[in-house]
């Protein structure tokens, strides 16, 4: 059991969770995750951590409200409980000083680029984040990246906020600029995260994911998570999540991530017909 | 009648009393079954069960109680049928076995204590594992929920990772002895296996819960949600003030074929295609969250009892053509006859002979079809079965929406990546020794399907007991 210590809606179908997790908080490190299972039905639900503190003996997720799980985590109050909170579980993001790094995150992956690039930050790199949204409504955690970088870049698809455009364009651009960059952190939807990909290695910049596959216990037992890399089949879950981007087979992911589709909608409809006064 | 008619009386002795046939259990049938996640058996009724007691010969030097890997006393549990003290009974079984109910149910003994019975020699052995699982029965149902004896607190406190069959034997006879236990398991379920792998209808989650539930009486702890090796490391639990730790993660990495087409939607793990239905309940879906492919036509691949469980799976999900597809012959097919049996009678195919080269996907990435290539039996090979050779030009595609692979489980990587001086085999497996479960680093012990691969329930509950034994002569010695 895990209760909810703090909820916000931080954009729109965008829910932040703070949840008691003391043991998790303390031994959690950047790029791990856990997995949420709300009651006795829901599914397993695989999360990165946003943040933790240990102090507080918390952790803090963030996620989208877009399929029947989701929403009945979304919709557990504060003060509410959790039934089941597992983690931390995959391995930690490799922290060294490299020099200077660009951490992407594309809208709800944002959440998963935050704790990276502070790591990152912390461990003396210069960090330059980028980070967007479709609209300018959907971008989250602006002012925590700009806090943790050096340098802080945003884009919206439709123009709506700072400069209109997609997250490579501004990654070519910085790119463009000639520095050195060691390493290039790209969170977010699988075609961003690939679009990113063909961007850094055009340039042979080293790239690297974090991947999320459907996923049930997240131990390395089901083998449901995997993913492609270099032509070899390995475990998001224990071997992951995250990979060198250049090495993903895309296609693969996206196709596997798609797997539920109909499921998908039809628990929706089993949801809305429960919700219904 | 003239005397000639009467029956021969071999040698001149008297004749014996007539023994009565091996009772069979009453069960669901095929095409009923088929349609339910129900058990198929429904067990012996009391006289059933009695007249199955009286064909034990109650021999004095009985080869059942060293056939079974836990030593149960099988002749005296069986004299207290006869006799109608079922509870009685109830408890023989549970002074050795503390998962009486799922033993009964999943154990091969028909390769234990059935085999090396005197009956068998000359005809059916007594069926021991339905006397078993009689009386577990009929103790969960009827019984006082009293519990064995308990050697006054030790002192030591013992942690168990994993709550399969081998970690959860092992904390019982612990906390038997006095011991302090606290069971770790990964899931937000104990059991291990027994939940996540074996279906409700060969055994049902029900009971399970209740052998853990009785392990808790008894005063064993259990941490759900808790990755060993993840949450914490094994060298965080000896110095966090557990005396020993005992290391029953089982063999849960499961293994693909690496043949092409193996990532497309629809092709599953067992373990995968099992832990939706079973642990997350999907055959529930919607109701219950976890989705699940129903697929029509379902090949599973392997020939084990993992691969049975799963095709018998497909068909309770709806699957029009269930088959079996094994690269061996049904001779060398690792699966329990009677596993076979049940599979076969609910109208799942076995396509033997026979070895996937490739699965064939659609647009969308999901499976359409499996390119197969037929084989013959070689020379024997390292594990003493004939090698399958392929026949050179005999490829053929059978149509196929549903791939699930069951051809085994390597040893979860978890501890063995995160434990500094665990040494570990060649395929990862931990090296303990046989009888004691003594690994190469001291007060960590290990044993199930972590140190031996995959094999069975009963074989890891009997590393998990002795395991026990030599953890508590372990701690005794630290004593001074």
């Amino acid at each position: 059991m895990a209760k909810v210590v703090s909820r916000r809606e931080i954009a729109p179908q965008t829910v932040l969770l703070e949840l008691e997790a003391p043991k998790i908080a303390r031994r959690r490190k950047p790029g791990q995750f856990v997995i949420l299972k709300q009651d006795e039905r829901a599914e397993r639900i695989p999360l990165t951590i946003a943040m933790s503190d240990p102090g507080r003996g918390t952790i803090t997720v963030i996620f989208q409200v877009v399929g029947a799980g989701t929403r009945g985590l979304g919709s557990v109050p504060v003060g509410g409980e959790i039934m089941d909170v597992v983690g931390p579980l995959g391995k930690p993001t490799e922290i060294n000083q490299v020099g200077t790094v660009v951490s992407v995150g594309g809208g709800i992956g944002t959440a998963v680029a935050y704790p990276i690039a502070q790591a990152m930050k912390a461990a003396g790199n210069r960090v330059i984040g980028i980070i967007g949204a479709r609209t300018k409504d959907l971008l989250i955690l602006e002012a925590e990246m700009k806090a943790v970088s050096d340098e802080l870049l945003v884009s919206t698809d439709d123009g709506s906020y700072a400069r209109k455009g997609f997250v490579t364009d501004v990654l070519k651009e910085v790119i463009a600029r000639g520095g050195p960059i060691a390493e290039v952190l790209a969170i977010g939807p699988v075609p961003m995260m690939r679009a990113v990909c063909k961007v850094t290695k055009e340039a042979g910049i080293k790239t690297v994911v974090s991947l999320n596959p459907i996923m049930i216990d997240g131990t390395g037992m089901c083998g449901g998570c995997r993913v492609e890399i270099g032509g070899v089949t390995r475990f998001a879950c224990v071997d992951g999540p995250e990979f060198d981007g250049h090495l993903v087979n895309w296609d693969v992911l996206s196709q596997r991530l798609s797997a539920y589709k109909s499921h998908e909608q039809e628990a929706c409809r089993l949801h809305d017909v429960e919700k219904r006064p | 009648m003239s005397p000639e008619q009467t029956p021969p009386a071999a040698s001149g002795v008297a004749p014996k009393k007539q023994r009565p046939p091996r009772q069979k259990m009453p069960e669901q049938s095929a095409s009923e079954r088929v349609r339910n996640f129900n058990e198929v058996p429904y067990g012996y009724t009391a006289e059933l069960a009695q007249l199955e007691a009286t064909r034990c010969l109650q021999c004095k030097k009985p080869a059942c109680v060293p056939g079974c890997p836990v030593a149960v006393d099988i002749p005296g549990f069986i004299s207290k049928v006869l006799e109608g003290d079922y509870l009685g009974a109830a408890r023989i079984v549970k002074a050795t076995n503390s998962l009486a109910a799922v033993c009964g149910r999943v154990c091969p003994q028909e390769e234990q204590c059935e085999k090396v019975c005197v009956l068998a020699k000359k005809g059916d052995p007594v069926a021991v594992g339905r006397l078993e699982r009689f009386v577990a029965d009929y103790e969960r149902e009827h019984g006082t929920g009293e519990l064995p004896p308990k050697a006054p607190p030790s002192g030591f406190k013992v942690a168990v990772v994993g709550s399969g069959p081998a970690g959860l034997t092992c904390a019982g006879e612990l906390v038997k002895l006095g011991h302090q236990v606290t069971v770790f398991e990964a899931l937000h379920k104990p059991g291990g296996v027994l939940v996540y792998g074996i279906p409700e209808f060969r055994l049902p989650k029900a009971i399970v819960q209740a052998e853990v539930d009785y392990l808790v009486r008894l005063g064993v702890q259990l941490e759900l949600n808790s990755p060993v090796g993840k949450a914490e490391t094994v060298d965080e639990l000896l110095a966090g003030g557990y005396d020993a730790v005992f290391i029953g993660t089982g063999a849960g990495l499961p293994y693909f074929m690496g043949v092409p087409g193996e990532n497309l939607i629809g092709v599953y793990s067992a373990n995968e295609y099992l832990t939706r239905s079973n642990l997350m309940k999907a055959y529930r879906f919607p109701e219950f969250a976890t989705p699940i492919i129903r697929g029509k036509k379902v090949a599973t691949i392997g020939g084990g009892n993992v691969a049975m469980d799963s095709a018998r799976t497909a068909l309770r999900l709806g699957a029009a053509e269930s088959t079996v597809v094994y690269r061996r012959s049904r001779q060398e097919m690792p699966a329990r006859i009677e596993e076979i049996h049940h599979a076969e009678e609910e109208g799942v195919r076995l396509q033997l002979l026979t070895n996937p080269t490739r699965i064939l996907g659609d647009q969308a990435g999901r499976v359409k079809g499996m390119e197969c290539l037929r084989m013959e039996l070689g020379e024997p090979d390292a594990s003493g079965r004939r090698r399958p050779v392929p026949l050179a030009g005999s490829e053929f595609t059978i149509e196929v929406d549903t791939v699930v692979v069951a051809i085994g489980n390597g040893p979860n990587p978890l501890i063995p990546r995160t434990t500094p001086g665990l040494e570990t085999g060649k395929h990862g497996n931990i090296v303990a020794d046989e009888t004691t479960g003594a690994t190469s680093k001291p007060g960590v012990f290990a044993g199930g399907d972590i140190v031996t691969g995959a094999a069975t329930v009963i074989l890891a509950m009997g590393a998990g007991r002795r395991a026990a034994g030599a953890i508590d002569a372990h701690l005794r010695s630290k004593k001074k």
